[in-house]
């Protein structure tokens, strides 16, 4: 169990590794783009060129050029912005970064509590309209586009119904820090969680559903009924339990990616500055430094989720404990 | 009389109408009896004992007829009036003990869930029970047997980990849906051991449902045999392997490679395979393959006395009963 636990780290820091070497080729070792020309700016004059080129080691063999990378990013944290002069960009993030998890872990509460619900109904209430009732609903919500699912929540919350009792707490758009009001956070963040969350309730409820049905033809459902368990018990502790293990591995995968700025939708709609959004503009003014640091930082959530679903692999499913 | 079957029914739905898988079967079971129940896959065996366990959940299944357990009407019985019966009275093992297992949880917790779940009882003194039950089934150091995993286990003491669960309420009907089946032969030849065992330790009949006329020799006190859905013969065991009344049992008995005697260069089988549940002929669903067919067989014979034995078949009757076979080895 240690040892299986200590050989998936190893293999975390190898492919966390992997990403950066890609990461860092795929932007500053080009060949035909000059990384010191975009880093000193427009018309700089040859000795800001040479210093530039010697602080970031342009004029040494990629390993070095590399490393120097990497220590900037994370030892010293001084990577500049190419378009902002002088913006740091690890600062940058690290102060998104609590909005996009502020924003993905609520809505990712809701979107589990809700999903779950919704599809233990459904796989009890196989075949009658509850069931039909609850799946078309799931497809609607995974139909909306969450843009406009935003765009729509903000015009009724914001502006046509803001003045009536029923909107009149939701507060402007952006973030509320949750150490300097909690109760401030929770309201301006509650429409976005429940927006953001509506797709994944769609898509969730659906494959539990789904899996649920298919757990019931098992053999060991068959015997927990032949024991006499009433049918919810047969259902939750037997049925559900085993059924968790997809769902697991779906919910790492998606947690991870929208904590690594797969948010960015919500978040443009609702004006939170979150990483999805500083992706975007880094995206939209090839802001390399920046562009490089987002990724890496999504890439360490992946990776480091996809770890963490592993080893919850381990605590579900017995048969992988021994597996390894 | 601890179960009677009569006229059992099973009709599930197929293709859009009713189909009979198991048809006017019936059979009655005494205390501390072991009643085999033989045929080919498809012969409506498990379909028989899942009715009885009241586990048939398709939707639009309908089951007719009557099965008394101690005088109680099972069939139309209420869910919660069921659930009380199954896993206490009346339990169940199955098949393929790999899959039978809930795969997430501990043997002993899964065996601990069955007593708590008719038996007011903490959760230690259910552990212990299931430590003891497992000790009795043989299962070696049944202690650390109980905290393992189902796939930590072989086959052979996960069968035996199932026995103890079914056991564990004192149930007064065991149903064994071919408990062999997936186990090798020295397991095999052990599990049957028990189950004969469990008669005199614990006082349960056994409904025991396979396609193994070796282990019906070896183990039942009475045997049914189905074909197709519908009773072709019942008797005492001995009776049936000594003097079969059906053709199709004399076909069976004659598939089982002899032990002693010149090896036969091939083994006798049954031309043909077995009719489809919605194309069963209107006679008798045997004729087509049968080698003593003739006019009569266009009508389903019903069950005549026959010896010790009931025969759906026409021949005894007509004054021409199956020769009695050589069963010195069985004997033995």
């Amino acid at each position: 169990m240690v040892m299986s636990v200590l050989r998936r780290l190893g293999q975390t820091l190898f492919v966390l590794f992997g990403i950066s070497v890609l990461v860092f080729l795929v932007f500053f070792a080009t060949p035909g783009a000059d990384p010191t020309a975009r880093i000193a700016g427009r018309n700089a004059s040859p000795e800001t060129m040479a210093r530039v080129r010697v602080e970031y080691g342009f004029d040494r063999p990629l390993p070095v050029q590399y490393a120097r990378m990497m220590e900037k990013l994370f030892v010293t944290r001084d990577l500049t912005s190419y378009v902002n002069r002088g913006q740091k960009v690890v600062p940058e993030i690290l102060e998104a970064a609590p909005v996009t998890v502020s924003l993905v872990s609520g809505a990712a509460l809701i979107w589990v509590v809700l999903s779950v619900a919704m599809g233990v109904t459904a796989a009890a209430l196989r075949g009658g309209w509850v069931d039909r009732g609850l799946m078309m609903l799931g497809l609607v919500g995974i139909s909306i586009p969450v843009f406009w699912l935003g765009q729509v929540v903000n015009l009724v919350t914001q502006s046509r119904y803001h003045d009536s009792w029923l909107f009149s707490w939701v507060p402007g758009l952006g973030y509320v820090p949750l150490t300097e009001d909690p109760l401030g956070w929770f309201r301006a963040l509650a429409l976005p969680w429940l927006t953001l969350a509506v797709l994944f309730v769609g898509i969730y409820s659906r494959v539990l559903r789904a899996d649920l049905v298919a757990v019931q033809s098992e053999d060991f459902m068959r015997t927990a009924r032949a024991k006499g368990l009433s049918p919810m018990r047969v259902l939750l502790v037997h049925g559900l339990r085993t059924s968790m293990i997809t769902f697991v591995s779906l919910f790492g995968l998606d947690f991870a990616q929208l904590v690594g700025g797969g948010a960015l939708l919500t978040e443009v709609v609702f004006g939170l500055q979150g990483v999805g959004r500083l992706t975007y503009q880094a995206l939209s003014n090839l802001d390399l430094p920046l562009i490089m640091a987002t990724v890496m930082y999504s890439a360490v959530f992946v990776v480091i989720a996809n770890a963490v679903v592993d080893m919850l692999y381990l605590f579900l499913d017995p048969r992988v404990r021994d597996g390894r | 009389m601890l179960l009677a079957v009569r006229d059992l029914t099973v009709a599930l739905p197929i293709g859009g109408r009713l189909v009979p898988i198991v048809e006017s079967v019936s059979f009655t079971l005494g205390a501390r009896e072991i009643l085999g129940i033989v045929g080919e896959s498809g012969s409506g065996k498990s379909v028989t004992s899942l009715a009885i366990m009241g586990l048939i959940d398709v939707p639009g299944a309908r089951i007719s007829g009557s099965v008394r357990f101690r005088g109680r009407e099972l069939v139309g019985l209420a869910p919660r009036a069921y659930r009380a019966l199954r896993g206490r009275e009346i339990a169940m093992i199955f098949q393929d003990p790999m899959t039978a297992f809930t795969p997430v949880y501990t043997v002993g917790r899964q065996i601990d869930e069955q007593i708590r779940a008719h038996q007011k009882i903490s959760r230690s003194d259910a552990r212990a029970r299931t430590v003891r039950l497992l000790g009795d089934m043989g299962v070696p150091d049944p202690e650390r047997v109980a905290g393992r995993y189902p796939h930590q286990l072989s086959g052979g003491l996960r069968q035996r980990a199932m026995i103890a669960m079914a056991l564990s309420c004192n149930p007064a009907l065991l149903i064994a849906d071919e408990p062999t089946t997936a186990l090798d032969v020295t397991v095999q030849a052990q599990i049957l051991d028990l189950l004969r065992g469990l008669r005199r330790d614990y006082g349960s009949s056994v409904l025991l449902i396979t396609h193994d006329m070796g282990v019906v020799a070896e183990t039942c006190d009475r045997t049914l045999v189905l074909y197709s859905g519908l009773v072709a013969e019942r008797g005492p065991t001995g009776a049936l392997f000594a003097q079969p009344g059906h053709p199709y049992t004399a076909a069976l008995l004659d598939s089982i490679p002899p032990l002693h005697g010149p090896r036969p260069a091939r083994l006798p089988s049954i031309p043909g395979s077995p009719p489809a549940p919605a194309g069963r002929p209107a006679g008798c669903p045997f004729a087509p393959r049968c080698a003593y067919v003739h006019d009569s067989c266009a009508v389903r014979p019903p069950l005549v006395a026959c010896g010790e034995q009931d025969v759906a078949c026409v021949l005894p009757a007509e004054g021409r009963p199956l020769p009695p076979r050589f069963v010195a080895e069985m004997s033995a």
